[in-house]
């Protein structure tokens, strides 16, 4: 088990024959990931890397049986593109764009309300699990399947998380990059109870960075329903207030969204808090003794 | 993107939102000319720059005849105004805002901003014009009042009515009241902003509703379809290290202290200044190489983190995934040939060809500093930059 992704995932690419979209299909597809077809407007009838390309994601849902996709369309058209996997009643759809306009995605957001469709990011690295499937841009070999669960708003912060884990004999169920803009589909309350909810995940791994609250409403969540014990980790202690610090949602705005806010309302709600990023996987493995979940989760 | 306030009463002209009489003027001649134009009895003087708190600073000036005009455009233009945002080192004023005086009855608060908990755009208002509306929501929550706008209908007249009976706005005013707010919504949406704030609203003795100061923020992610944003662009209100990082696609942010990090990802630059400052180091700079860094990236990245002069040592940080460590590695090497690197400089490789690059930094004969994490790193910068 893991969570929204497993082997068994058919997976299409959106604007599969752009430049990035062709070289992270040929990463997926030797990782294993089952990519049934590709789309791009006017390229239909055509084939990438041995897989079929469709001209609308409709049809390469009907040719294909696909029900996840995955998007690498330029910003400009991005939220068009995901409007469109909505509407071909997709159950996933990651968004791996960044710099959508916000007020693009107020509209996605809007449009999706009573759909079924779970979107992913964007501005997201994508959801991975391990030995079984990948969707998006992380590297696959630094994971390893096991019980961990890592849930984050950033790329590399989760790159770094899930490498002190796996260096530690500790695998994952599931990494899932929730992407660093300000509206977004997932959010750490969705991921927190998809991750509740599977069998295989013994604990949770949040990574969280300024902006927002979101951090501190997954806390009280978490606090109220979660049986499993998260860790966390808050990017951007040092940020100046005012300054977007890359990415669209990291910003200190009217003194709302600041990491010592987040970390203290983190604690008060039993989450602990790692101290710096470089302790981010012994913070949890100690987690992990005290809940006698040590041997459990050791993996490797 | 920030513009002036002049700028953004030009906008909100264009969307029928109404705003006092008034031009730029870049001299005092111009600033002269322009209150006779305007031909009424008083005027008030704006310094024009991208920061708030100007009029506790002395920038804005009400002048009761022409020759006050003068005075006052004198004694503003070139000045450097110090304000609670615009830093200690202050920022020099080179444009100002001429502007007929009105006879204010009230001041309000009208503000619209994006809501990330419900993903929708906000409008907020308040009868504490005037105040800051952060210092409005500290100390009188209850006097904000907000909502939640539907992007398929977008503001509907009931909510710009139900707003401004709860802030109080006389009945003989609340039909241009209205009139305004619906305009403000139609100018947020369709210029892409980020914030549209309108502090203070006023109402003023001859039955108009008026904006008196104007702060429109736009969406950077937007602007390639926003053109006639772009064109109130004021190189003058920004840092110039990051216009020079904007042109290679970097995203960097400068920061007071004297250690000059370059990262890979927003996320994991953050935590690098915080472990810098973890370790009792001063982060000079936020800097996010991006995920398709090249050698040349690298170089750039390097000579603008240089150019900050109070830059004494430089932490690289570097998980690669898909970016490859040998292809960092090969950057550094040589943007550290081109730049003629003289301050310590602390490379910590982690991911893709790790060990390809490392072996690149060792055989490359400069002064490299290898780390082994980022806490190792970290460390080892603080104390080079300590030592030297």
């Amino acid at each position: 088990m893991s969570v929204f992704i497993n082997k068994n995932t058919k997976v299409l690419v959106q604007g599969i024959t752009g430049s990035t979209a062709l070289f992270h299909t040929k990463q997926m597809l030797e990782y294993g990931t089952n990519i049934v077809g590709g789309v791009t407007p006017k390229k239909g009838g055509t084939e990438v890397e041995g897989v079929p390309v469709f001209n609308t994601v409709q049809e390469a849902v009907l040719q294909t049986g696909a029900n996840a996709s995955v998007i690498y369309v330029p910003a400009p058209f991005a939220a068009d593109a995901i409007i469109e996997a909505v509407d071909a009643e997709l159950d996933l759809v990651i968004c791996i764009t960044e710099h959508i306009p916000v007020m693009d995605m107020v509209k996605v957001k809007r449009y999706m309300e009573g759909k079924h469709t779970r979107l992913v990011g964007p501005n997201c690295p994508g959801v991975i699990t391990p030995e079984e499937c990948k969707i998006g841009i992380m590297p696959g070999y630094i994971h390893k399947k096991g019980h961990i669960g890592v849930v984050s708003r950033s790329g590399t912060l989760t790159y770094e998380a899930v490498h002190q884990l796996s260096q530690a004999g500790f695998g994952q169920s599931t990494a899932v990059g929730i992407g660093g803009d300000p509206v977004n589909g997932t959010d750490f309350i969705d991921t927190l109870k998809a991750f509740n909810e599977d069998p295989e995940t013994e604990a949770v791994m949040m990574i969280g960075e300024i902006g927002g609250t979101a951090e501190e409403e997954a806390a009280e969540w978490v606090k109220q329903n979660m049986t499993k014990p998260v860790v966390g980790f808050i990017g951007g202690r040092t940020a100046p207030p005012g300054k977007r610090m890359g990415h669209a949602g990291a910003i200190i705005s009217g003194g709302k969204g600041t990491a010592e806010e987040k970390i203290n309302v983190l604690n008060s709600c039993g989450i602990e808090v790692a101290e710096t990023p470089s302790v981010m996987g012994e913070t949890l493995i100690e987690v992990l003794k005290k809940n006698k979940l040590y041997d459990k989760c050791k993996t490797h | 993107m920030n513009i002036h306030e002049y700028q953004g009463k030009e906008i909100l002209r264009q969307y029928g939102v109404r705003v006092p009489n008034g031009k730029v003027a870049f001299t005092v001649d111009e600033a002269v000319q322009i209150a006779k134009e305007l031909g009424t009895k008083v005027n008030v003087v704006k310094a024009q720059i991208h920061a708030g708190g100007r009029g506790k600073a002395g920038g804005v000036k009400v002048a009761k005849n022409i020759d006050e005009v003068r005075t006052y455009a004198e004694e503003i233009l070139g000045k450097t105004l110090v304000t609670h945002q615009t830093g200690p080192e202050g920022k020099e004023v080179k444009r100002l805002l001429i502007e007929e005086g009105c006879d204010i009855q009230k001041e309000y608060y009208i503000g619209l901003v994006l809501d990330r908990a419900t993903s929708k755009v906000t409008m907020m208002a308040s009868e504490e014009g005037g105040t800051e509306i952060e210092e409005v929501a500290a100390r009188t929550p209850e006097k904000i009042f907000k909502e939640v706008i539907d992007p398929v209908t977008g503001l509907l007249p009931y909510q710009a009515r139900r707003l401004a009976f709860h802030i109080n706005i006389p009945a003989e005013y609340l039909s241009k009241a209205v009139k305004f707010m619906m305009g403000l919504y139609q100018v947020f949406v369709e210029k892409d902003c980020s914030i549209a704030e309108i502090n203070p609203l006023v109402t003023t003795g001859d039955g108009e509703v008026l904006a008196l100061d104007a702060k429109l923020n736009f969406d950077d992610n937007a602007l390639f379809r926003q053109k006639d944003i772009v064109a109130y662009r004021d190189l003058d209100e920004e840092d110039e290290k990051e216009i020079e990082a904007s042109k290679y696609d970097l995203s960097y942010i400068a920061l007071d202290g004297n250690i000059g990090c370059m990262v890979n990802g927003a996320g994991l630059a953050m935590a690098t200044m915080d472990i810098i400052k973890h370790y009792s180091g001063d982060p000079a700079n936020f800097l996010d190489v991006g995920g398709g860094a090249t050698a040349e990236k690298v170089t750039e990245a390097f000579k603008i983190i240089l150019s900050d002069k109070n830059v004494k040592g430089i932490f690289v940080n570097i998980f690669g995934g898909i970016m490859k460590c040998d292809v960092i590695a090969e950057g550094v090497v040589q943007a550290t040939k081109e730049v003629g690197l003289t301050i310590p400089l602390v490379v910590r490789l982690e991911g893709t060809n790790v060990d390809a690059g490392k072996e690149i930094l060792a055989k490359s004969g400069l002064n490299i500093t290898a780390a082994e994490s980022m806490a190792d790193g970290a460390q080892k910068i603080v104390t080079l930059v300590n030592n030297a």
